[in-house]
């Protein structure tokens, strides 16, 4: 299936309610003001935050719309304003401008970092790349057992150590050894950690040191994995792991849900990070590459 | 970008409003559209929002505004104690009324925290209530599922189910229920693959293991960083499987915690326990006025002033809160306070309770305000004579020299500490007609919490 096809399956069931919605602000006459704030209103219980909210709908409200809107065309400009604001959020994850190219995924606890690197692995292993798995959570119970399954999915080996064990250490082997191998890419997983713990960040950061001894342009990826059911908090999210460990790159997990993510739409106008990747479900193929269009016409609920 | 705290947004609805009558329709109208955008951006779900916020203006409206009391306070109180009353006003507790084993079903979305919550809880019924408790993964999809719990009772010393490969949910929590039974246990916990509310088989799968083993407890396990979807998915889960209760994970994070209410409203199910850490043992009850404090962005207020209850010497207190209320708070009232704040774990553990932290020690640290700075003022007060603790006043330019040199210091910082304590004093002095209830709040402010709005230093660390 398409990566709209797929967003579309899972997003349509939670656009529902908003589609709904929208047919109700634009299904009667022209964009007043209470109008307005009922689409405001309906932004906002997307997650796209206050004032994400207010200044979308404040824009559509200067459009000229003749006595009464279609339906379709407000939606349109919705979906075509959302984008707008996505648009340079698009950028795919280029892994090809260093071998071996380093990941390293982060995030908070239970977003989907593993997840993602295995299907991130069966991705680029089906793009004929060879790609090493880092068991970089050494501290969550059965951590290591989860990737090497997904590892066994993806076909491709996963380099471990016994739980407890120092991640940045690993990380320095695993970094060492695809140099002399000559793997095209590292994927490095890691324990969640709630953005908060400062201990726990600079655990994150002495990854980052140690990985810039081997290869002084490693990682050449720092990918912040999100839950699509996080609300105002995922900000505060971007802003540390941005700060302590230079967020290179967001992915958006769980879009299949009835979470629909429109954080990301702040997120993208406030921090400017590319939107690499959401997740759509817990099949290996779940991954797709982010489109600013698609999402936000999945979002409004309108075709492609 | 900070959140405005609820405080500063009403502090500019109200300030031409002081000391008047009663609040007017007018008056709680425009305060209730900050207060409807506070619980936005605490994560509050709107249609949540719209009924809370016609709730309290039914009961703001007409209300006297007292005059030691700003009519953005009162709105606050009205709002506080709404919050907290409707968050659930008594401590819920755990249903174990049925014949031993007693099942409880933990369900969630994926990656809430189920697995280990279910370890969590396993560990403290045993622990604290003595009760032999199975746990048993039902998760047969997600990889090493099974083994993440198995590892979790080992480490608690919990009795786990061994896996059975390739048996299904329904048997597995047969299969539990039947051992425990023959062991003699009193607990199963049942710990589930985490599904979407909209996942139409894995929402049947879930329904058929509650009716196979008729739990007195189905928990929904949920994340308190959940956005607006907190209302859809308590409301499905609660449709499907009649939970019963809610655990609310990761509330050691920094969001605000809105979803709480969105599920508390959504569902009618108290919340019954929080998850405060990655420890085996922080795992606590649930408390709804600290959670309405954090909501409305006030700090976790209740947990400060508890905390410092607990540390403060009840005879010092005493004594300080007699002086305080004649209006004369001196340096060896500075001194016992800086070393209070010392023993409650340091400005870290004081700022550990408050929500927005991140940014706080940020600030903090550009202010080079830390642990530290409390160990320098200590020896600046402690390079005093007892005369000039007493008498501030008598501390002319010669004797500030002697104190810097006297604790290693400069005169510019002595300078410092000194305006700090006039703010303080003068501080002190309005709270000392609020009487015993602002006291408290006061001390709280002090940690770093507090009412004031402001970034919620405590004075003469702002800048
Ligand atoms: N429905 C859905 N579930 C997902 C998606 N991505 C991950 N999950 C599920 O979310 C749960 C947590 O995913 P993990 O990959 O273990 O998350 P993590 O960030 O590695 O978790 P920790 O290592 O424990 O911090 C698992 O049950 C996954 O199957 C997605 O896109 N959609
Ligand atoms: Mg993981």
């Amino acid at each position: 299936m398409s990566w709209f096809g797929r967003l579309k399956e899972g997003l349509s069931r939670s656009a529902g309610a908003l589609s709904q919605g929208l047919a109700g602000v634009f299904g009667s006459a022209a964009v007043d003001t209470a109008t307005l704030q009922d689409l405001e209103e309906l932004l906002i219980s997307s997650d796209l935050g206050v004032q994400a909210s207010a200044r979308i709908a404040a824009k559509l409200g200067e459009k000229r719309w003749g006595p009464t809107v279609p339906p379709n065309e407000a939606r349109t400009a919705l979906a075509a304003a959302i984008a707008a604001i996505l648009q340079p959020a698009e950028r795919p994850l280029d892994v090809t401008t260093a071998k071996p190219f380093v990941v390293l995924m982060v995030g908070v606890n239970g977003t989907g970092k593993t997840t993602t690197i295995g299907k991130l692995a069966s991705r680029l292993r089906g793009e004929g790349k060879s790609v090493l798995l880092v068991a970089g959570d050494t501290f969550r119970a059965a951590a290591i057992e989860q990737l090497k399954a997904w590892g066994e999915r993806a076909g491709a080996p996963v380099l471990a150590r016994e739980a407890g064990a120092d991640a940045a250490g690993l990380a320095f082997d695993a970094l060492t050894q695809a140099k002399t191998q000559g793997t095209d890419v590292v994927l490095i997983d890691t324990a969640g950690r709630l953005q908060n713990k400062a201990n726990l960040m600079a655990e994150l950061a002495k990854i980052v040191r140690v990985l810039k001894k081997v290869d002084p342009a490693a990682p050449h990826a720092v990918l912040l994995v999100l839950d699509a059911t996080t609300g105002q908090n995922a900000r505060a999210q971007v802003a540390a792991f941005k700060e302590l460990v230079q967020v290179s790159g967001l992915v958006m997990a769980k879009l299949d849900g009835t979470a629909r993510g429109g954080m990301l739409v702040a997120l993208a106008e406030e921090f400017g990070l590319p939107i690499h990747f959401v997740g759509v479900g817990e099949r290996v193929d779940d991954l797709q590459t982010f489109s600013a269009r698609a999402f936000a016409r999945a979002l409004v609920g309108l075709e492609s | 970008m900070m959140f405005e705290t609820l405080s500063t947004r009403l502090g500019t609805v109200f300030d031409k409003l002081r000391g008047r009558g009663a609040l007017t329709e007018a008056d709680v109208d425009a305060a209730l559209r900050e207060v409807r955008v506070a619980l936005l951006e605490a994560d509050v779900a709107l249609p949540i929002v719209k009924d809370f916020v016609a709730h309290v203006r039914t009961k703001a409206v007409g209300q006297d505004v007292i005059k030691s009391v700003s009519p953005g306070q009162l709105v606050i109180k009205i709002v506080y104690d709404e919050l907290v009353a409707t968050l659930g006003a008594e401590t819920a507790t755990l249903n174990f009324n049925a014949e031993p084993p007693v099942p409880i079903l933990m369900v969630g979305l994926q990656g809430s925290g189920k697995t280990t919550t279910t370890a969590k809880l396993g560990a403290r019924l045993e622990k604290q209530d003595k009760r032999k408790v199975l746990m048993a993964s039902l998760d047969v999809y997600r990889p090493a599922a099974q083994e993440q719990l198995r590892i979790l009772g080992e480490q608690t010393g919990v009795a786990v189910l061994p896996v059975i490969e390739g048996q299904q949910p329904v048997d597995i929590a047969k299969r539990a229920m039947n051992a425990a039974k023959l062991r003699g246990m009193d607990v199963v916990l049942l710990d589930t693959a985490g599904r979407l509310s909209i996942d139409e088989a894995m929402m049947r799968e879930a329904a058929a293991i509650r009716d196979a083993v008729r739990p007195t407890e189905v928990l929904l396990v949920a994340d308190a960083l959940t956005g607006q979807d907190a209302v859809n998915t308590a409301k499905i889960f609660k449709e499907r499987l009649g939970i019963t209760g809610i655990v609310l994970t990761r509330i050691d994070g920094d969001a605000r915690g809105g979803a709480a209410l969105s599920m508390r409203q959504a569902t009618g199910a108290p919340i019954k326990l929080i998850g405060t850490g990655e420890k085996m043992d922080a795992l606590e009850p649930f408390h709804p006025d600290r959670i309405a404090g954090r909501i409305l962005g006030m700090g976790d207020v209740v947990s400060l002033v508890e905390k410092a209850k607990d540390v403060i010497d009840q005879e010092e207190a005493a004594k300080l809160e007699a002086k305080v209320m004649a209006g004369g708070f001196d340096m060896n009232d500075l001194l016992s306070q800086l070393r209070q704040m010392r023993k409650m774990g340091g400005m870290e553990g004081l700022l550990s309770m408050l929500p927005g932290v991140g940014q706080m020690k940020a600030a903090m640290a550009a202010n080079r305000v830390d642990d530290k700075m409390i160990s320098r003022q200590e020896a600046i007060i402690l390079s005093m004579t007892q005369e000039e603790r007493r008498k501030v006043a008598i501390l002319n330019a010669r004797r500030r020299q002697r104190i810097a040199a006297g604790s290693g210091t400069t005169v510019a910082d002595v300078n410092k500490l000194l305006k700090q304590h006039r703010t303080m004093a003068d501080m002190f002095k309005k709270v000392g007609k609020l009487g015993k209830k602002g006291m408290a709040r006061m001390l709280a402010g002090m940690g770093g919490g507090g009412l004031g709005g402001g970034g919620g230093l405590p004075p003469g660390f702002g800048r």
